[in-house]
C-alpha cells in the first residue's frame, strides 16, 4: 500500500477545530453529537457546505449509543474495533454502547493523514494515522459531556468523574445520552488533555470485535448483497491478453439468452447486462468479441523472467550506497538469484460495485478502499463533479490491496456501464438510470491483473575469514507500482520495489542496492506488505545462507549484525525465546527464523517444518513476535498476525500467476491454489510491550513468514529455495 | 417450464427458474437471501455452502432443478443446539475478519458437529478443507469448533 513516503504527519490534521452543528430538527453536539432521524451524511454534507473543518468522528444519540464514524474500510483488519476503541478510551465509555459505521467519502473530513489529501486505507496506516486524531475526538466529546453535567448539576467540572459511560458527581448520575442535548449547546474546548496511557482501561485489553455478530449470522452487508430497485446485473468480457482492446462485437447470441437485457462496449471490454447474474454469465459465454492485440503483452512469464535476468549484470538506478562494495577484495564471495512470480490478491468477495447514475448525481456502493480517488474517477467517467458522487462504503470481503487502485478499475467499469445505458442510442434511452451491479467472477479476478509484480533479485556478499559480512550487493528488477499514481516520486527509485531492501537492520560496512524498473502492459498493484513480500525474502534467506557459510547459528549471526537496531533485536529475542530456539525437535523437523520491519512495525517468526516419508514439506508451527507500538486491541493484532502467516504461507508455498504467450494460465482456486485449513500451522503470537504510538499490523505479519519457512526447509533438507513458489522445488 | 418446488428454511418455496440455475443464485437473487456468498462458482471455495436435506453442499455448483423436493437451509435459517453452539463460539473467539467466507464456514462446521460430536484437529481439517478463507482465520476456526463441541457436551 502507499505508505511512509507521504508528507503530512498524523498530528497536523488532528489539530483541526471541533465545532458545533445545529439543525432544524434539534441540536447536535459536534464531535458531533447527532440526533435521531438526521442522517450523518446530511450532517457532514451540511458541515462541508459551510466550509467548516469539523472533526466529525463521534456522535452520541439520545439512546446512549456512541457511534464512531470510521474513515477507513473494514475489510477484515479490524478497524471497526480498533478505531472505536481509541475513541471509547478517551471518552471513558462502556464498550457495549459503542458502534462503528463507515464514514462518507470526504477528503476534508476524513483524509488519511499519512496519505495527504486522500481518503483511503492502506499501508497499515489506519490506527497509526488516526491515533491522535481519534484520541482528541474522544477526549473532546468527554469534556463536553462533563461540561454539560457541570452546568446541569451546578457543580465544578473538577468534581465530576466518568466511568464506563456514566457521568457522576456525588449523588448525581447521568448517561452520555441524557447529557447529549445539553452538551451540544456548549462551546467546544480548544485544548483538551489526553489521558496518560498508564490509565488506559480499554486500549490494550481484549475487546470483542464490533462486527462478529453480523458476520456469523449472514447479516453483514457486502457490495454483492446490495439491491436497488430496477437493478441490472453486469459482467464484463475483458481481453485475454493485457493491453488488448475490443475491435468487433457479435452480441446476437448473447442477447438471445433469456434474461439478458443489453450488451454495451466500455473502455475495458464488453459488458453484458441481465436481470440476474446467472443470465449475465450465460450471456457472456455466448458473446463473441474480436480483440485488437497490437499493443498487448505477448510474452509469457518465462520470457519476462529471462528478460529481467538479462538485466542483472548491469548496474541499475542507485538506491543505497554505503562504503565501497567493489573495493572489498580477496574475501569469500556468495551469490544468489531469486525469482518472485506475479501474485493475485484473490479476496473472497470478487470485485463488485453497485452504481446508480442519474443526470446530476451518482451513487456507488462498494467495499471502497480509496474513497476520494474512486469518487474523483467516478465523477470523471460520469461527467460529474466529485461532490455529485456519493460513495456508500460497505464491508469488503477482503482486499489485501486489490480494492485500492488509483485507476479505480472496477468502480470505473461500473460507472462506464451505467453511463453507456444513459446513451439515447441504447434502447432509446429507456435503460437510463437503471442501477447496475457489476460482479467480477473468480476467473475475472484471477485473470484480471493488478498483480504483485514479478521480480528478479540478484545478491552478492563477501565474507571475511571470521565470518563478518564485509560487503552486500542487492539488485532488484521489476515493474513499479507507484508509476503514474499520485504516490509516485519522480526521479527517485520506486519505493514499493525497494522497501525492505534499501534499509536493513544489519550493519554491513559496504552496501550497494540498485534497481531496474521495467515496464509491461500487465497491470500491477500493492499486495499485502507490498515490496517487503519479496525484499524480506531475499534479505532474510541470504543472511541465513551467510550464517551457514560462516558456520554460525542463524540467530547469533543476526544478533551480532543487529546491535545497532535494539527494536529488531528485542523482537527477534522474544520470538526465539518463546519458540525454544536451540531445543531439539522431533526427527524430520527443523526450525527457521526471519525478522522484518514493515509499515513501522517489526515482526519475527520462527517456523517449524517437517518432511514426511514421501518428501512432503509441512509447516507445523509458527511462533511470532511483534512490536507494533501500543497494541490498541491486542486480540485483533494477534488475528492479523495469524492471518498474515496463513496468507504469506499460501503465497510462498504455491502462489503464482504465470502466463503463456501473454495469456494467464490460472483461472480459479483449483489452479491458483490458496492455503487451506489442513495446511495452516499452529500459531503463537507474542506482543512486545510498548509505550510508543501504534504502528501497522495488517501487513507486517506477512514478510518474515516466507523466509522463516525457507530457512527451516534449508535447515532440514539443505536445499535453498530461491525461485518462488516452493511448489516448483519441493513437494508441498 | 413448471416451477421447481422446494423447502427453504422451513418454508415452501416455489421457484420459477431455469433448472440449470445454480441454487446459490436462486437463493440470493430470487429468494433475496444474501447470507450465502459467491466466491468461485466452481465448488472450490465453500463460501456458498448450504445444507440440502441436512448435508453441506456447494450451492454455486448445484443446479436448482437437480434438488427439487429437497429441504434447503441457509445461514439465515440455521437453528438448533449445534448451530447456536457454533455461532456462539464464533463470536466468543472473534473468528471473523472480513467475514465473507464465514457463512459457509459455519454451515460446514455445523454439519461436521452434527455428524461428529467430538472432532479431532484432523477431523476438522478434513471436513473444513473445502472452505477457503483468504484472511486465514483457520487457527480460530479450529479453536471455535473445539469450543462448540465442548459447549455441546454440557
Amino acid at each position: 500500500m502507499p505508505d511512509g513516503h507521504m508528507t503530512q504527519s498524523p498530528e497536523s490534521a488532528s489539530r483541526r477545530r471541533f465545532l458545533q452543528v445545529t439543525g432544524g430538527a434539534g441540536v447536535g453536539l459536534m464531535v458531533g453529537f447527532t440526533w435521531t432521524g438526521t442522517s450523518r451524511r446530511a450532517q457532514a454534507a451540511a458541515a462541508a457546505a459551510k466550509a467548516f473543518e469539523p472533526n466529525a468522528f463521534v456522535t452520541v444519540a439520545p439512546d446512549n449509543t456512541v457511534t464512531v464514524l470510521i474513515k477507513h474500510l473494514e475489510m477484515g483488519q479490524g478497524v471497526f474495533t480498533g478505531l472505536t476503541a481509541i475513541v471509547a478510551e478517551e471518552m471513558d465509555a462502556d464498550w457495549a454502547q459503542m458502534r462503528a459505521e463507515h464514514a462518507p467519502a470526504n477528503a476534508k473530513l476524513y483524509n488519511n493523514t499519512a496519505f495527504g489529501p486522500i481518503q483511503g486505507t492502506g499501508g497499515s496506516t489506519s490506527v497509526y494515522n488516526s491515533w491522535t486524531q481519534l484520541r482528541q475526538a474522544g477526549a473532546t466529546a468527554r469534556a463536553l459531556l462533563v461540561a454539560a453535567a457541570a452546568q446541569t448539576w451546578g457543580v465544578p467540572a473538577s468534581a465530576i468523574t466518568v466511568s464506563k459511560g456514566v457521568v457522576s458527581s456525588g449523588t448525581h448520575k447521568a448517561t452520555f445520552g441524557e447529557l447529549a442535548a445539553t452538551a451540544a449547546t456548549l462551546p467546544v474546548p480548544a485544548d483538551v488533555p489526553l489521558k496518560d496511557p498508564k490509565s488506559f482501561t480499554l486500549v490494550g485489553t481484549k475487546l470483542p470485535r464490533k462486527d462478529s455478530a453480523e458476520k456469523t449470522t449472514g447479516k453483514a452487508v457486502f457490495a454483492i448483497d446490495v439491491v436497488q430497485p430496477g437493478m441490472l446485473v453486469a459482467v464484463v468480457q475483458r481481453p485475454p491478453r493485457f493491453g488488448a482492446t475490443a475491435q468487433a462485437i457479435d452480441a446476437k447470441a448473447a442477447k438471445a439468452v433469456k434474461g439478458v437485457v443489453e450488451v454495451v462496449q466500455i473502455p475495458r471490454g464488453v459488458a453484458v447486462l441481465a436481470t440476474s447474474y446467472w443470465a449475465a454469465h450465460q450471456g457472456r459465454e455466448a458473446l463473441k468479441v474480436t480483440w485488437d492485440e497490437s499493443k498487448a503483452e505477448r510474452r509469457g512469464t518465462e520470457a519476462i523472467i529471462a528478460d529481467y535476468k538479462a538485466l542483472l549484470p548491469k548496474p541499475g538506478q542507485l538506491v543505497t550506497k554505503e562504503g565501497d562494495v567493489d573495493a572489498v577484495k580477496g574475501a569469500k564471495t556468495l551469490k544468489a538469484e531469486f525469482t518472485f512470480p506475479y501474485l493475485a490478491h484473490a479476496p473472497m468477495e470478487p470485485l463488485t460495485c453497485v452504481v446508480k447514475l442519474g443526470k446530476d448525481a451518482c451513487e456507488i456502493w462498494a467495499g471502497d478502499q480509496f474513497q476520494t480517488i474512486d469518487q474523483a474517477n467516478a465523477a470523471k467517467t460520469a461527467g460529474l463533479k466529485p461532490e455529485q458522487v456519493t460513495i456508500h462504503t460497505v464491508y469488503a470481503g477482503g482486499s489485501f490491496g486489490r480494492r485500492a487502485n488509483v485507476e479505480s478499475d472496477y468502480i470505473v467499469e461500473g460507472v462506464s456501464i451505467a453511463k453507456a445505458l444513459s446513451d439515447a442510442k441504447v434502447q432509446g434511452g429507456k435503460l437510463a438510470g437503471r442501477p447496475v451491479k457489476l460482479i467480477w467472477s473468480r476467473e475475472d479476478d484471477i485473470r484480471g491483473g493488478r498483480y504483485r509484480p514479478l521480480y528478479v533479485h540478484g545478491m552478492e556478499a563477501k565474507l571475511g575469514a571470521d565470518g563478518s559480512v564485509l560487503a552486500w550487493r542487492h539488485r532488484i528488477v521489476g515493474q513499479s507500482i507507484m508509476a503514474g499514481s499520485p504516490f509516485e516520486q519522480p526521479g527517485k527509485p520506486d519505493a514499493t520495489s525497494v522497501e525492505g531492501a534499501a534499509e536493513i537492520p544489519y550493519t554491513i560496512p559496504n552496501r550497494l542496492v540498485d534497481l531496474h524498473t521495467t515496464t509491461s502492459p500487465v497491470p500491477v498493484l500493492w499486495w499485502r506488505s507490498v515490496g517487503s513480500t519479496h525484499t524480506a525474502f531475499a534479505v532474510e534467506t541470504f543472511i541465513d545462507e551467510l550464517a551457514a557459510e560462516a558456520r554460525q547459528d542463524p540467530v547469533a549471526f543476526r544478533r551480532k549484525l543487529m546491535e545497532k537496531h535494539p527494536r529488531h533485536l528485542a523482537v527477534l529475542n522474544l520470538a526465539v525465546e518463546k519458540a525454544d530456539w536451540g531445543k531439539p525437535l522431533p526427527k524430520g523437523w527443523a526450525r527457521g527464523v526471519a525478522v522484518a520491519e514493515s509499515f513501522r512495525s517489526v515482526v519475527a517468526h520462527v517456523a517449524e517444518v517437517s518432511q514426511d516419508d514421501k518428501g512432503r514439506i509441512k509447516v507445523e508451527r509458527v511462533v511470532c513476535a511483534v512490536d507494533c507500538g501500543i497494541a490498541v486491541t491486542p486480540d485483533v493484532v494477534k488475528a492479523q498476525m495469524e492471518g498474515g502467516i496463513g496468507f504469506g504461507l499460501g503465497a510462498v508455498m504455491f502462489g503464482a500467476i504465470t502466463m503463456t504467450d501473454g495469456v494467464v494460465d490460472q483461472a480459479n482456486f483449483d489452479s491458483y491454489r490458496c492455503l487451506r485449513i489442513d495446511e495452516m500451522p499452529k500459531v503463537e503470537v507474542h506482543i512486545v510491550p510498548s509505550a510508543n504510538p501504534p504502528t501497522g499490523v495488517g501487513e507486517p505479519g506477512v514478510p518474515p513468514l516466507g523466509p522463516a519457512v525457507a530457512n527451516a526447509i534449508a535447515a532440514l533438507t539443505g536445499k535453498r529455495i530461491r525461485d518462488l513458489p516452493f511448489a516448483g522445488s519441493v513437494s508441498v | 417450464m413448471p416451477p421447481i418446488n422446494l423447502t427453504l428454511n422451513g418454508k415452501p418455496w416455489s421457484v420459477d427458474a431455469d433448472p440449470d440455475m445454480p441454487l446459490l443464485w436462486a437463493v440470493r437473487e430470487i429468494a433475496g437471501k444474501t447470507g450465502s456468498k459467491f466466491g468461485c462458482g466452481a465448488a472450490q471455495c465453500g463460501a456458498c455452502t448450504m445444507h440440502v436435506d441436512g448435508q453441506p453442499v456447494r450451492a454455486c455448483s448445484t443446479p436448482i432443478g437437480s434438488i427439487a423436493g429437497s429441504k434447503v437451509t441457509t445461514i439465515e435459517g440455521i437453528e438448533g443446539k449445534v448451530a447456536k453452539a457454533v455461532q456462539d463460539a464464533w463470536v466468543k473467539l472473534d473468528v471473523v475478519q472480513c467475514g465473507y467466507c464465514q457463512s459457509g464456514q459455519i454451515m460446514s462446521a455445523v454439519a461436521l458437529l452434527t455428524d461428529n460430536a467430538k472432532p479431532t484437529d484432523q477431523d476438522i481439517d478434513s471436513a473444513m478443507s473445502g472452505n477457503l478463507c483468504r484472511c486465514s482465520t483457520y487457527v480460530r476456526i479450529r479453536a471455535a469448533i473445539h469450543a462448540a463441541a465442548k459447549a455441546l457436551e454440557i
